[in-house]
């Protein structure tokens, strides 16, 4: 089957180069898109010199609009599968075996890599993790199954949820929105564990203030979600 | 007649005319005009048909007529707004699609021009 690996890039020219060494090293058979979201730093030009693809936006669309360039261009590329890959260094290469399985089986539309599923367990804030396991509890409570990592941004969509993608998307949160909108649609789901790496580079120096109100603002956005006109 | 409905009056006349003016010269679309002018005449008819504005208001119970003129605009107001939400809301739509469909033609063109430059 054939696979690419999207890449969303905002300002990531010191952590690009190490993400595509890691994806040819570890997963060579994929094709790589680098999704450049109106970087402001060297992003675009460091990529294509690395030799990658790159598809420049031509201003700042955030990261729904980015990722949905990506899976426009993988519908149209005739791609079976879509892995949607961090361009920050957290998402590890040599997890995307256990990632695809689930489709390359036929057993899921959409596969989740959750970091909370696996031996080691994940440490971050606990301000965070708290606000990831009510985001977490109230996805599971509307689609009524299990999601454990609602806010992973590591996962991979067969060819049926690619198309979707391309016409519906969503923008301000669209790791756990997105969950919601393809349940409504009826695709399957499948969780399977993933391990990450802390980010490389960047600022993650989430507060527990900001924590609760990326929450909020996550949970609002999930119930609109819920109430609008499901499609297809 | 008492000062405030003669205000009422001039200002609501002055929309109307600037409304209708704007379209005249092409700076504003019929389209997202329409709300403004139904909005001015109806407070204009209020303001000068003085019977009308004095048994609306007792009808829904206001003791002094020309807050109804207020209130109409603020509902006017409210109404307007939400109109404009939804034309921002359409045009970041289209404006999403064009970039995402330009950055997409500009990787086509390079693959036809030869790969990777």
């Amino acid at each position: 089957m054939r696979t690419l690996i999207i890449i969303p890039a905002y300002n990531e020219d010191k952590t690009i180069v190490n993400v595509l060494d890691d994806i040819r090293g570890h997963y060579p058979s994929a094709d790589v898109v680098v999704i450049n979201d109106g970087s402001t730093d060297a992003t675009s030009a460091v990529t294509k010199a690395d030799g990658a693809k790159v598809i420049d936006l031509a201003h700042n669309l955030g990261i729904g609009g980015a990722m949905q360039t990506g899976y426009k261009y993988a519908a149209v590329k005739g791609y079976d599968i879509a892995v949607q890959f961090d361009g920050d260094g957290q998402h590890r290469a040599d997890q995307l075996d256990i990632l695809l399985a689930p489709i390359i089986a036929g057993n899921a539309d959409i596969v989740i890599g959750s970091r909370f599923l696996g031996p080691e367990g994940y440490e971050s804030k606990l301000s965070r993790l708290i606000g990831i396991k009510i985001i977490a509890w109230t996805v599971s409570v509307f689609c009524r199954k299990r999601v454990t990592d609602p806010t992973s941004g590591f996962r991979a969509a067969r060819r049926n949820v690619i198309e979707f993608y391309t016409r519906r998307y969503p923008e301000d949160y669209p790791e756990p929105e997105a969950i919601v909108l393809l349940h409504r649609a009826g695709f399957r789901m499948a969780e399977v564990p993933a391990l990450m790496k802390e980010r490389e580079a960047g600022r993650s120096s989430i507060t527990a203030a900001r924590a609760f109100y990326y929450m909020i603002k996550v949970l609002l956005a999930i119930m609109i979600d819920m109430i609008k006109v499901p499609g297809r | 007649m008492d000062f405030v409905i003669l205000v009422a009056t001039g200002v609501s006349g002055a929309i109307v005319f600037s409304v209708v003016e704007l379209i005249r010269r092409n700076r504003l679309k019929e389209k997202y005009s329409l709300l403004w002018l139904i909005s001015s005449l109806v407070i204009l008819f209020f303001s000068v048909s003085r019977k009308s504005l004095e048994t609306i208001s007792l009808l829904v119970g206001i003791q002094y007529p020309p807050s109804f003129i207020f209130l109409l605009a603020s509902l006017f107001l409210i109404v307007i707004n939400i109109h404009f939400s939804t034309v921002i809301s359409e045009l970041f739509e289209k404006n999403k699609t064009l970039t995402q469909e330009i950055a997409l033609l500009k990787e086509a063109v390079k693959e036809i021009k030869g790969g990777n430059e």
